[in-house]
């Protein structure tokens, strides 16, 4: 069995910063795994501008962006295999993966890097009535037809969830020469970007109906319409506003899900608030060793956050493989989320493993207005930070200082609270 | 005085924006947290301009598109324009990323760029 | 002039066509849509039931019993999944037991093996997420789950083998009668045929009333089902019925052969024979009543919903045999539930009598056998090491919910009756089926056909028709 220090699951944003990061702390054997035939990932087909803002003080596209990381990554001669799928990964870090080329092999790592990114929820999580005809894609499966293989897969469209991908793809369908009817919204707030709101509805008249959703799909064999209606605050659709509309496609942007089918398969802890591994402050699971980090781990609105939470799985890994900080001496102290504070990343904290600071993301449940994001060491509060707006569709951050953690006496439980004004 | 509310573009924060004209001229500008969200607000309410992405067929490489953008932003009411001079445009492998595709698109005096290597 | 010509290539037309080719026959197989499988066979409950349900003495009953006992060794020569993983209809109330008693005296005439009624605690330790209100259990052992695409598609594909003639896209228009036989008048010219078998399923009462003055009609009656991912497949192992009472028939949940689990059917009559639509309140039934035989079912799990339409006969039971005033035209009518078990038992049964009717002599050279498209993972490390050295297209994996690999997707394209639309790539290898439900795989399974049929990708479709995927390439309408 071949063997290397370093595995990584994944060629796109989280899988390229991680090798980079870990070659830069010393890691010398690093190997990537990339399902697809280029490196890079989904942002190959985010053709869009609008990345690498805090990376790189710039604002590129997705292949752009992507592009930067790549050459590093070849510049510093770190392996990879594309095309490439991992077939299942053991508790004991045993990989195994195939390809045409190389066909069905094994790999032993001493540390595994989870970089696999995330799907799309289909339709059936909606369980949305009707037909099941030709014309209902995914955003993403829209996004790949139109962007990468330059073919139209509609040319009357609604879509269904104002979510950044959903946004995106209401200006790409356009301006390639579809008419967009209008982009429902079952919640009463947008899960996207305001400035995609902006760039991608409002610059081309597209209307937002927010509180609405798809109760029911017309036509056999490809989309001849889609009936919208207004919900209640349960979500529930509210009889006598339904309205058809004549489209022949229906494009889904309704949420994205880290894809962990491999993670399970090993053992390791799954959130079920966001859907991720379990990790510490290091990004290490339950699994020694293995390591998560991009939107396998939690689903993140900017790309440059991915490379950011990356690069410190990267920087652990090769620190683990190096013998490096392994052995904890202090107890985990638990960070819990609470009062609108939907999940946190990571969700415990080693102070002695941990850097002099350490960022602590979270998303929110609901929109809150004027609201302060709290913290508290056991029951006192040590934080309290003003928000004109928190949104669910943003991620929002607080910064853990090291040296305040150690001088807390007893410290045991972090507590992240949205506290409305 | 008018008053206009803004989202801003210029970064993912999407800071909302209140400009106050005078006539045509700005008056003031608040609510952005950075440069950027000054600069966004005065030219969006005077002469709104953005970045235009797209793809165009590329012969002879190992995909058939190759994706582009306007190498600036530019005006907005030249947005389909832009993409229409796009129809039909084919260029050869390889092209490499900043590589001009289209000079000079739609008379805006700004050139369509490569944003994929293509080998 | 064909000996016969059935109507329809679900899995009624496709088992008599399939017993037929065991004989010296010119035979064709005529079907509205583009793939076999394309009407109630791909969407229904995928259950062989043990037999306990019809009435003792009805061809319900008894071609039930016949069929599901004819499956282990059809599984095996036709080489789709098939198993035997027991049924429990569950009593959750006292006063109910004597419907239970009913239901076991009932299999037993009908020839059920080994049903036996269970108590509580039985029923709870094999299946430990039944509802805390049970009280007792029917158990029918012989109870199965079956891949109804494969079943159907093997069965074709063994009949196509043995040289029945498949006309797809082919839709009858009107049935005459004429010298030494019938004339189908269909979209595509006329079928001359000595005889007709009819397995038009929804539509079986029209083809049988244009030949026939002994009139039936088919109730089209929908059923909805919601099927959810493979991580909640555990969550029974028996197909679970509820006991039906005053309340109706109730849904039962049930894995499915891949490890998914299934909750369904509804039932509601629908005057449009084409309604294969969900409905909002057919998917809040389900969700409402599968709970009463199964707790904590992960409905959030769920990856997609479906309906069917049961072709039920006003009389309420299968038609099967020559009509009264058309010699020569048999039906195969009304075969709703337990239609899907009996099919093997019907099949065989319609055949007989075309044997009889036209002294058909049996083929020396039938092949009995046929060989499924390889699952990869169902073979060793080293098996599946070696068939990707020798193909590596087998190394190359195209959906990732399902883990299928392009090897599979190009077999199922090359092979009899291959699949020429995405939703036919789907249903033989289950590419597309998984929980993204072919959001990943579709633009790579439509590259494959581009080039393995070849066809143009603005010709490729879900499922024939106007079910195309791409209109056009991009800025063509600017």
């Amino acid at each position: 069995m071949n063997t290397y220090d370093i595995v990584i699951v994944g060629g796109g944003p989280a899988g390229l910063a991680a090798a980079q990061a870990a070659r830069n702390r010393g890691a010398e054997s690093i190997l990537i795994l990339e399902r697809d035939k280029e490196l890079g990932g989904i942002l190959n087909q985010c053709i869009h501008n609008g990345f690498g803002l805090h990376t790189f003080k710039e604002e590129l596209t997705g292949p752009e962006y992507a592009a930067r990381f790549i050459e590093k990554v070849k510049a510093q001669n770190i392996e990879y295999r594309l095309n490439t799928m991992v077939i299942d990964i053991t508790h004991d870090k045993v990989v195994t993966a195939m390809s045409r080329e190389d066909g069905l092999y094994q790999i032993q790592a001493k540390a595994i890097i989870l970089a696999m990114g995330c799907r799309e929820r289909p339709r059936g999580a909606l369980n949305i009535p009707g037909y099941r005809p030709a014309g209902i894609f995914s955003a993403g499966t829209a996004q790949r037809l139109v962007n990468m293989e330059g073919y139209m897969p509609g040319r009357e469209v609604v879509i269904l969830g104002s979510g950044d991908i959903g946004l995106i793809m209401a200006r790409r369908m356009t301006l390639e020469g579809a008419k967009v009817k209008v982009v429902a919204e079952l919640m009463p707030y947008s899960g996207g970007l305001k400035r995609n709101i902006v760039q991608c509805l409002d610059d081309f008249g597209i209307p937002l109906k927010l509180s609405h959703t798809v109760v029911d799909i017309d036509g056999k064999e490809r989309v001849k319409g889609v009936t919208l209606a207004k919900v209640d605050e349960h979500s529930k659709p509210i009889p006598g506003t339904e309205e058809y509309i004549p489209c022949d496609t229906l494009l889904l942007s309704v949420g994205l899900l880290p894809e962990n089918e491999l993670s399970r398969s090993a053992g390791v802890e799954l959130s079920p608030l966001h859907s991720g591994p379990v990790v510490d402050e290091s990004l290490q699971t339950n699994i020694e060793g293995i390591f998560a980090c991009g939107n396998v781990l939690h689903v993140h609105d900017l790309v440059d956050y991915v490379s950011e939470e990356a690069a410190a799985a990267g920087e652990h890994a090769a620190d683990y493989v190096a013998g490096k900080g392994t052995e904890s001496s202090s107890e985990a102290i638990q960070i819990i989320p609470t009062g609108g504070v939907r999940y946190t990343v990571p969700e415990s904290v080693h102070t002695d493993k941990m850097a002099d600071k350490l960022t602590v993301r979270f998303r929110v449940g609901a929109v809150y207005k004027n609201c302060y994001i709290t913290t508290y060491f056991n029951d006192e509060q040590v934080s309290r930070r003003k928000r004109p707006v928190v949104a669910p569709g943003e991620m929002e951050q607080i910064i853990l200082e090291k040296a305040k953690l150690q001088s807390y006496p007893g410290l045991k439980t972090i507590t992240v609270k949205i506290e409305e004004a | 005085m008018e008053v206009k509310e803004l989202i801003c573009i210029g970064c993912p924060l999407g800071c909302p924006i209140t400009v106050t004209m005078n006539g045509n001229e700005v008056a003031d500008v608040k609510g952005n947290t950075c440069k950027r969200g000054d600069v966004y607000a005065r030219k969006e309410v005077t002469n709104p301009t953005r970045i235009v992405t797209s793809t165009v067929k590329v012969k002879g490489g190992s995909i058939p598109m190759v994706s582009v953008k306007t190498k600036n932003d530019i005006p907005k009411s030249k947005i389909f324009d832009c993409v229409k001079a796009l129809k039909n445009v084919e260029v050869e492998a390889p092209v490499h990323i900043g590589d001009v595709i289209v000079a000079d698109v739609a008379d805006t005096g700004v050139d369509i760029i490569a944003t994929k290597e293509v080998l | 002039m064909y000996d016969a010509a059935i109507i329809g290539a679900g899995v009624i037309g496709s088992a008599i066509a399939r017993e037929l080719s065991k004989y010296e026959i010119s035979i064709c197989v005529v079907e509205r849509d583009e793939d076999v499988c394309c009407g109630t066979s791909k969407a229904n409950s995928a259950i062989i039931h043990a037999g306990f349900d019809a009435m003792p003495g009805t061809l319900k009953a008894k071609m039930n019993v016949l069929g599901n006992a004819m499956m282990d060794q059809l599984s095996k020569d036709l080489d789709f999944p098939f198993k035997r993983n027991g049924s429990l209809v569950v009593c959750t109330q006292e006063e109910s037991l004597p419907k239970l008693e009913e239901l076991l005296e009932r299999g037993i005439k009908n020839g059920v093996p080994d049903v036996r009624i269970i108590n509580a605690e039985e029923a709870k330790a094999m299946e430990p997420n039944l509802s805390d209100s049970v009280v007792a259990a029917l158990y029918a052992p012989t109870g199965g789950i079956v891949c109804p695409f494969n079943m159907t598609i093997a069965m074709a594909e063994n009949a196509a083998v043995n040289g029945v003639e498949f006309k797809l896209n082919t839709e009858v228009e009107d049935i005459k009668k004429a010298d030494g036989g019938y004339i189908l008048v269909t979209n595509k010219g006329d079928i001359q045929t000595k005889t007709v078998i009819n397995a038009a399923g929804v539509y079986a009462d029209k083809f049988h009333n244009m030949v026939s003055e002994d009139k039936i009609e088919i109730q089209a009656r929908r059923g909805e089902y919601c099927l959810l991912d493979k991580t909640a497949g555990n969550h029974v192992s028996h197909t679970v019925f509820q006991l039906p009472s005053a309340m109706g028939k109730g849904v039962l949940v049930t894995p499915t052969v891949h490890g998914n689990l299934l909750i369904g059917p509804t039932a509601a009559d629908v005057d449009n024979k084409e309604a294969i639509n969900t409905t909002q309140d057919g998917l809040a039934y389900l969700q409402e009543k599968a709970g009463a035989s199964i707790k904590n079912i992960p409905f959030r799990q769920v990856i997609t919903s479906f309906a069917g339409l049961r072709a039920h006969e006003k009389g309420g039971e299968f038609i099967i045999g020559e009509a009264k005033d058309a010699k020569g035209f048999y039906d195969a009518a009304g075969i709703e539930s337990p239609g899907l078990s009996a099919a093997p038992a019907i099949g065989a049964a319609v055949a007989d009598m075309v044997k009889g009717d036209l002294k058909l002599k049996e083929k020396e050279d039938f092949i009995p056998v046929r060989k499924g498209i390889i699952n990869p993972q169902a073979l060793s490390f080293e098996e599946r090491q070696a068939l990707i050295k020798e193909k590596p297209e087998y190394g190359q994996i195209i959906c990732r919910c399902e883990m299928i690999s392009e090897g599979e997707i190009i077999d199922a394209i090359h092979r009899p009756l291959g699949a020429r639309s995405l939703d036919g790539i789907k249903r033989r290898t289950r590419a597309g089926m998984g929980r993204c439900q072919s959001g990943f795989c579709s633009p790579r399974t439509m590259e494959i056909l581009e080039r393995e049929v070849p066809m143009s990708v603005y010709d490729i479709t879900k499922m024939g028709g106007e079910s195309q995927i791409v209109y056009h390439e991009n800025k063509e309408n600017l």
